[in-house]
């Protein structure tokens, strides 16, 4: 629970210190005008729906943080055996980081309203995201087919928890991605997909780094955790 | 100082703010039943959760009815008074008071208290609601599955969850796990709106501390739950898979029923951990909307400005900040490291602190006010008796030493129903009191109201009250009969006699309640705009109900807080908050807090 409890002190304290940048020294009974050098008085200058991409990103942190914790607190159990990492993933992260880069090259050229940069730089992007989601079902079934399917042995479960999470969470962008390069494809200006693709490659720039985080976690994983001392019996119970 | 119109070259020049594009709803369908309004999202929040609430509160009644008088109801046998305990306690937290208190009054009062004409996500919010809806019809699928619903308790602890011998092992669980794992997925959904509504959308002059405290109480309740629903989440779908595919992610090895299960070394306190990182935080999403709303309906029928405005701010973020870090002294009894008791005994405690604040601060703004005994006044004050008395029982739980021997005892029961149900419950209906002119440009009815109120305080402390002693006397909760148990005399048997006649009419009486919605919405007297006279912009709507986009043509500027009542010299006892300031008051800096 260290792990969540540090990613959630660091998400409560920017919302407090936010928030009390807003609410020191203000006397909200004083009457003012609006426009005067009052705090808070506008919103963030984002738009909004890149305010509600932050608020997702953090739901969606405290969620991976959780299952890492849980991760952590189960791998102190005496049956862990630990996942021998297939080998598989090393090509799929390369796939990610690819994706990654294009959406960031999409973004580059938005910016500079160069259509063909977009469209050449979504396309790029959408083939290495389904290289990399194909790349994991691939995985998927190796480890089937070798008799480690879920339930085989707590690693494998969590191995198969975690990436399916993640992919739903890539899918959920593709959704949006999808859409965006319709509009472009349809012959959309720059200016009307500029902020489409903005949202498009923060939302890939962050579920690439919480793939690297998981990826790191799997290759990290000692080969065999020690099973239950007196020390650790929060984790394991006062039975064994 | 000497108040004085204001001359017409003070105002400040309207909104400045993005116009938001407002979806314009042609038919009936799109205006009542697939609308983007908040104000019908929040709406229709509101009427479901209140009817999955009257189903928690029958199950209730039958819970009741099988203490009193054992061996009489043939048709409750064991099983099902676990099923009832466990739908009744899981509906009555999630999905009728979370529900409400974000999903309903959320939806239709922060656009209308902020000055925006909707949310800033409205098709998001939506989704939401209709999310919601089957997250209940799934729940409620449960009864009638083979098995029935889960009998595990709302706690849903594994491994007894899904071990045969507890009811509803097989479907009854998985449809509420899935249910709640979609009920996650809507309130998300809101949850994104909620925030950034708040973050994004006030309009000019609206700074987040001239924000009424029923927000500040909904947009933390809302952060908070935006990051304690994934541990219940996460938790959903490792039990799932744990009964669905036989994984091992919570359940030990163990013989059940004289067969060695395939499972292997799962750990049943991970899921504690898990859950009750969720779970305590729960306790504050309902608490604090509670408590931002019994504020204001303080404030306004006191008619007296909060005491302490920024303390009660700042209350509110400490108390959500605390609320992460409290967890396990729900799990004393669970075999974790007393250290760990040691620390989270601590933190508990701790957090009594902020929150005592605000009960000190809701007693001063009472305080030679100008008190009101309207209906929602009466309910304010009912909650403030109720939650004290709740908060105390929870100080004694909070210690390791006292807990051990009172926890899984009636006493816990008796504790949490004061802090958690029948506290929110009162605000619940002091809120519904005090907004339902505004929702539906009529009265309740005022005699209704106040019989309403006295029978259900009154009641809720003649079921509560006795409930602790039976605690003390080592009375067990989750027990479907105690009998035969040498340490639980008669008399006991006879307070529970007491217990549940108090339970049915308290029971009882929520119908009237219900015939006075239905009756006042009718019949009830007009409320006009502005029925209690208060300052807040949802009462500064050129109509009521307020049309679709909220303020006409042009949004409200707002020049002050929401708490000018009662200020000296001025020509009302209340100033709204969109009403421009006067040069020679030159604000009212000189009134102290
Ligand atoms: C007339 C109102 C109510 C009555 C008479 C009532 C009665 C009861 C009873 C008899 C139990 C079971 C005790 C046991 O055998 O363990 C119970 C459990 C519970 N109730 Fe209520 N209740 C009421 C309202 C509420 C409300 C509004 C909430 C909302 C928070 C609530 C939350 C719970 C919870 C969380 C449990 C624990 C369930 C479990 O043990 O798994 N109740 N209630
Ligand atoms: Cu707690």
């Amino acid at each position: 629970m260290t792990t969540v409890l540090l990613v959630l002190v660091t998400i409560m304290a920017t919302v407090v210190w936010w928030l009390f940048r807003q609410t020191i020294n203000v006397k909200p009974w004083v009457e003012r005008r609006p426009g005067s050098e009052l705090q808070g008085d506008v919103a963030f200058s984002l738009p909004s729906v890149k305010v509600g991409l932050w608020v997702f990103l953090a739901v969606a942190t405290s969620l991976f943080a959780l299952l890492i914790s849980a991760y952590y607190m189960r791998m102190a159990g005496a049956d862990w055996t630990t996942l021998a990492v297939p080998q598989g993933l090393w090509l799929n992260t390369g796939a990610l980081i690819l994706s990654s880069v294009a959406m960031q090259w999409t973004r580059v050229s938005a910016r500079r309203g160069q259509i063909n940069g977009v469209r050449s730089g979504l396309i790029a992007a959408g083939v290495f995201t389904f290289c990399f989601l194909a790349g994991q079902l691939w995985v998927w079934q190796q480890l089937s087919a070798s008799g480690y399917f879920a339930a085989a042995n707590p690693a494998n479960a969590f191995f198969y928890l975690l990436t399916a999470l993640h992919g739903l969470h890539i899918l959920g962008g593709l959704w949006v991605w999808v859409r965006t390069t319709a509009k472009v494809a349809r012959g959309a200006e720059v200016g009307a997909v500029r902020l489409s693709v903005e949202l498009c490659t923060t939302y890939w720039h962050y579920l690439l780094l919480v793939w690297l985080v998981l990826f790191t976690l799997l290759l990290t994983t000692p080969p065999r955790q020690n099973s239950c001392s007196p020390d650790n019996f929060a984790v394991c119970g006062p039975t064994r | 100082m000497s108040y004085v119109a204001h001359d017409e070259t003070d105002f400040a020049r309207p909104a400045e703010i993005e116009e938001m594009e407002l979806y314009h709803p042609k038919t009936f369908i799109g205006k009542y039943i697939w609308s983007q309004d908040a104000k019908v999202i929040g709406v229709q929040y509101s009427i479901t959760a209140i009817a999955v609430g009257l189903v928690a509160l029958v199950l209730s009644g039958l819970m009741r009815l099988q203490l009193g008088f054992p061996h009489t109801f043939s048709f409750i046998n064991p099983s099902n008074y676990l099923q009832f305990v466990t739908m009744h306690g899981m509906i009555m937290v999630v999905y009728l008071l979370t529900a409400l208190f974000l999903g309903g009054f959320g939806n239709y009062l922060i656009p209308l208290m902020i000055g925006a004409r909707d949310m800033v996500f409205p098709y998001v919010n939506m989704i939401s609601y209709w999310i919601y809806l089957f997250a209940v019809l799934l729940l409620m699928a449960s009864f009638f599955v083979p098995g029935g619903s889960t009998g595990a308790g709302w706690t849903m602890y594994p491994p007894q969850a899904i071990l045969d011998g507890t009811p509803g092992a097989q479907w009854g669980i998985i449809l509420m796990l899935v249910s709640l794992a979609f009920f996650i997925i809507g309130f998300t959904m809101g949850g994104l709106n909620y925030v950034v509504t708040v973050l994004q959308a006030r309009t000019r002059g609206m700074t987040m501390m001239r924000l009424p405290l029923t927000i500040w109480g909904i947009f933390m309740a809302t952060v908070l739950a935006l990051l304690a629903f994934p541990a219940l989440f996460v938790s959903c779908i490792m039990m799932t898979l744990d009964q669905a595919l036989g994984t091992s992610f919570f359940l030990p090895a163990l013989v059940s029923k004289g067969q060695l299960l395939d499972h292997n070394g799962g750990s049943p306190v991970l899921f504690q951990h898990l859950f009750w990182f969720f779970g305590h935080p729960e306790v504050y999403i309902v608490a604090l909307p509670a408590f931002g709303i019994v504020s204001d309906l303080i404030s306004v029928h006191a008619r007296k400005n909060i005491f302490g405005y920024r303390m009660m701010v700042w209350a509110i973020l400490i108390i959500g900040g605390l609320s992460f870090v409290v967890w396990a002294h729900h799990m004393y009894v669970s075999g974790m490291n007393p250290y760990f008791g040691f620390f989270f005994a601590t933190t508990t405690l701790i957090i009594a602190v902020p929150t005592a604040l605000k009960v000190y601060n809701w007693v001063l703004t009472l305080w030679r006010g100008d008190i009101h005994f309207t209906v929602p006044m009466l309910f304010a004050i009912g909650f403030i008796f109720t939650f004290v008395n709740g908060g105390l029982t929870g100080l004694f739980l909070g210690n390791v030493p006292i807990d051990i021997p009172l926890s899984k005892t009636m006493f816990v029961v008796a504790h949490f129903h004061m802090v958690m149900a029948v506290s929110p419950v009162l605000v619940v209906f002091g809120a519904i009191y005090h907004w339902y002119p505004k929702v539906t440009g009529r009265m309740l009815n005022d005699s209704m109201g106040k019989f309403h109120f006295w029978v259900t305080f009154i009641g809720s402390y003649a079921i509560y009250y006795p409930m602790h002693y039976l605690g003390f006397l080592g009375v067990p909760r989750r027990y479907y009969a105690v009998e035969n148990i040498d340490f639980i005399p008669q008399s006991a048997h006879s307070l529970n006699v007491a217990i549940t006649v108090a339970a049915l009419i308290v029971g009882a009486v929520q119908v009237v309640f219900l015939y006075n919605l239905v009756w006042s919405y009718f019949k009830g007297k007009p409320s006009g705009d502005n029925p209690w006279q208060a300052t807040t912009m949802e009462w500064q709507t050129a109509h009521t109900p307020p049309t679709h986009g909220n303020f006409g043509k042009e949004l409200p500027v707002v020049y002050r807080w929401a708490y000018d009542y009662s200020v000296p010299g001025a020509q009302t006892d209340f100033i709204p908050q969109n009403q421009p300031p006067s040069k020679s008051t030159g604000g009212n800096e000189a009134k102290s807090q």
